[in-house]
């Protein structure tokens, strides 16, 4: 999977998940998502679960915060980081 | 314990601090710890700071503070000074923080150096700011004093002397908590010392707490989950170990935080003890100090109480039930088995012993065991009433030959086998991870938005988890979903940002013109199911 397939999914889950009925034009690869409160602590915590899941990666807890977490673009940086891609 | 009589929660602190001098009293998240001597004469120097500031015994001290050790000083501090002190979410939006500061008219405030801005621009400015972990060198607005200036070890020693313990009354405040508003504005729920007290007694009588065990504080200050965190075990000279915001939201950190603190009893919401069970890798640790797991706030479904028992078998559970008015007055202890077929929650069970209750009917009238009813709850711990808001008051209170009895607002059913069974509630007010939300409030903000021309929000239930919904009609071109969240994020805590946003060309009616909340809920029910899948 290339990163934008990663950002797609991550993408999907999160529009699905927590924002359903918004289209995925308007959830930007920047959108920041922590910083701005569309995910509180506990939405991270199933998105953070969602990728270890979906990407087969562990992310520790210290990984999880707002420098990782905030955009879709930080998010498949991580993943793809993770999987040596 | 003293045999003098006990008229504030300070004296617990003080008899403690005599007799366990050395042991730890308090230790916040960043393992820094408190002895007992260490903690009273910190809430000494608070008191006295206050006192020198003008802040007299009744008057109220908002708290807008980070889980620390410093957070639990104040407390104390500020009740040592014979104020109520007032905790706000310090995360919370600052309209929000500063509209309970002015409602409660607060003469000093203790704020965390990043919500300064909020503790400060209150007007009018004539609060003192005690202002935590400023960085050295910053600037602080004329109001605004460090913490360490005020109440560190080094603070100079003021003229002015804290209020003696001679003049301490149980009938005082100790604090003012606030809760949802269906009005869109918080209310602040008074509670005396007495009514701590009662409360703090009755954990005695039934958990037999003694010197030697760690409570966990998962709670925030102003989740009234912390009184029963924070006094418990200074009554009988135990340890309060506090969980930050963030080791509070991950199940990982906070299974370490347990294990590493060997935690012997455990007080949280339902919430986090599923996602502890369900995330926190508990197999791997060893939890074998815990010996009492109590949870309160909401709901805890059966297959994840069964699920987090069949992990942690050997602690005995109780199931804690009560509003912020009376803080909790009925319990149940969970059974040691949990038999596979069940699938109804446990009851809340029978009324603690310091608390008295009747259960009636619409027409006021007691009703028969098996029959549905308001559960009404008289007795030492019932609050005081709502700051400032006399009509509430009033509705909130039943009075019969002379007494006050408190509406829950609870509709309960009586089982003579198991106590009371919690059916739900008649009003707008619904519970999630714990936190009270009067779905009304949640209306209010939704109305803020310059394009919102209706706003209805329904709750509902869907494997095991609330989902609040907005419905609502726009002014021109409806905003995004994601623009509403984002709007909802700036004006609304966010346990009570809604999970979903759909906007109609114009809201359902009744047939009298009625918003048809029913209706909305019912088509919540088959979307949010479908999202869960």
């Amino acid at each position: 999977m290339d990163v934008s397939e990663m950002k797609n999914t991550v993408r999907e889950f999160i529009l699905a998940e927590f924002l359903p009925g918004e289209s995925s034009a308007n959830l930007k690869d920047d959108t920041p998502l922590r910083t701005s409160g569309v995910l509180d602590s506990m939405a991270t915590l199933k998105l953070v679960s969602f990728v270890e899941d979906k990407f087969g990666i562990e992310v520790e807890a210290h990984e999880a915060g707002v420098e990782n977490f905030d955009r879709i673009s930080d998010i498949a940086a991580l993943i793809a980081s993770k999987k040596g891609a | 314990m003293s045999q003098q009589p006990v008229n504030s929660l300070v004296d617990y602190l003080e008899a403690s601090a005599a007799r366990f001098p050395g042991c730890p009293a308090v230790v916040g998240p960043d393992e820094r710890e408190l002895s007992y001597s260490e903690l009273n004469s910190g809430a000494d120097r608070v008191a006295a700071f206050l006192a020198s500031r003008g802040v007299q015994p009744g008057d109220r001290v908002g708290l807008l503070l980070p889980k620390s050790v410093e957070a639990v000083t104040a407390v104390w501090g500020i009740m040592k000074a014979r104020a109520a002190y007032v905790p706000i979410d310090w995360k919370s939006p600052a309209a929000r923080a500063r509209s309970i500061l002015t409602d409660c008219d607060t003469r000093a405030v203790f704020a965390d150096f990043s919500v300064l801005e909020t503790a400060a621009g209150c007007e009018p400015a004539r609060d003192t700011v005690i202002v935590l972990n400023a960085p050295a060198g910053a600037e602080l607005p004329a109001n605004a004093v460090r913490w360490e200036d005020a109440a560190g070890p080094s603070a100079h020693a003021t003229a002015t002397a804290p209020p003696s313990a001679a003049g301490r009354n149980r009938a005082e405040l100790a604090y003012i908590l606030y809760t949802s508003g269906s009005t869109g504005v918080p209310k602040g729920v008074m509670l005396s010392h007495a009514n701590a007290l009662s409360f703090v007694d009755w954990c005695s009588d039934e958990f037999q707490p003694h010197e030697n065990d760690r409570f966990s504080n998962h709670a925030p200050f102003h989740f009234d989950l912390s009184v029963l965190d924070l006094y418990v075990p200074a009554k009988h000279g135990a340890s309060v170990h506090l969980i930050d915001d963030e080791t509070g939201k991950s199940p990982k950190h906070l299974a370490a935080f347990a294990e590493r603190r060997k935690i012997t009893i455990w007080y949280s919401t339902p919430s986090i003890l599923h996602l502890l069970a369900s995330l926190g890798n508990l197999r791997q640790g060893d939890y074998s100090s815990l010996r009492i797991v109590l949870f309160a706030g909401e709901v805890f479904p059966v297959k994840h109480l069964r699920e987090l028992k069949n992990i942690w078998s050997w602690p005995v559970y109780y199931n804690l039930y009560g509003p912020t008015e009376t803080n909790v007055c009925t319990f149940a202890r969970i059974p040691d088995e949990i038999p596979e077929d069940r699938t109804e929650p446990y009851p809340i069970g029978w009324t603690c012993s310091h608390c008295r209750p009747i259960v009636l009917d619409a027409g006021q009238k007691p009703v028969a065991a098996g029959e549905e009813g308001m559960l009404y709850i008289a007795g030492e711990s019932v609050f005081q009433g709502y700051w400032n808001r006399p009509e509430q008051q009033a509705a909130a209170f039943l009075t019969i030959e002379g007494e006050r009895w408190y509406c829950t607002g609870d509709v309960v059913v009586e089982d003579p086998a198991c106590g009371y069974i919690y059916v739900g509630r008649r009003d707008r007010m619904v519970k999630r991870r714990g936190f009270r939300i009067e779905l009304d409030e949640i209306e209010c903000g939704l109305y803020r938005h310059p394009r919102v021309r209706e706003a209805a929000v329904v709750a509902s239930t869907v494997g095991g988890e609330v989902k609040i919904a907005a419905y609502l009609s726009a002014d021109g071109e409806p905003p995004g979903v994601l623009e509403m969240k984002m709007f909802c994020a700036k004006n609304l805590p966010s346990y009570m940002n809604p999970d979903m946003f759909v906007f109609l060309d114009a809201l359902p009616r009744t047939s009298t013109n009625k918003v048809d909340y029913r209706g909305l809920a019912q088509r919540l029910e088959p979307a949010a199911a479908a999202r869960t899948v």
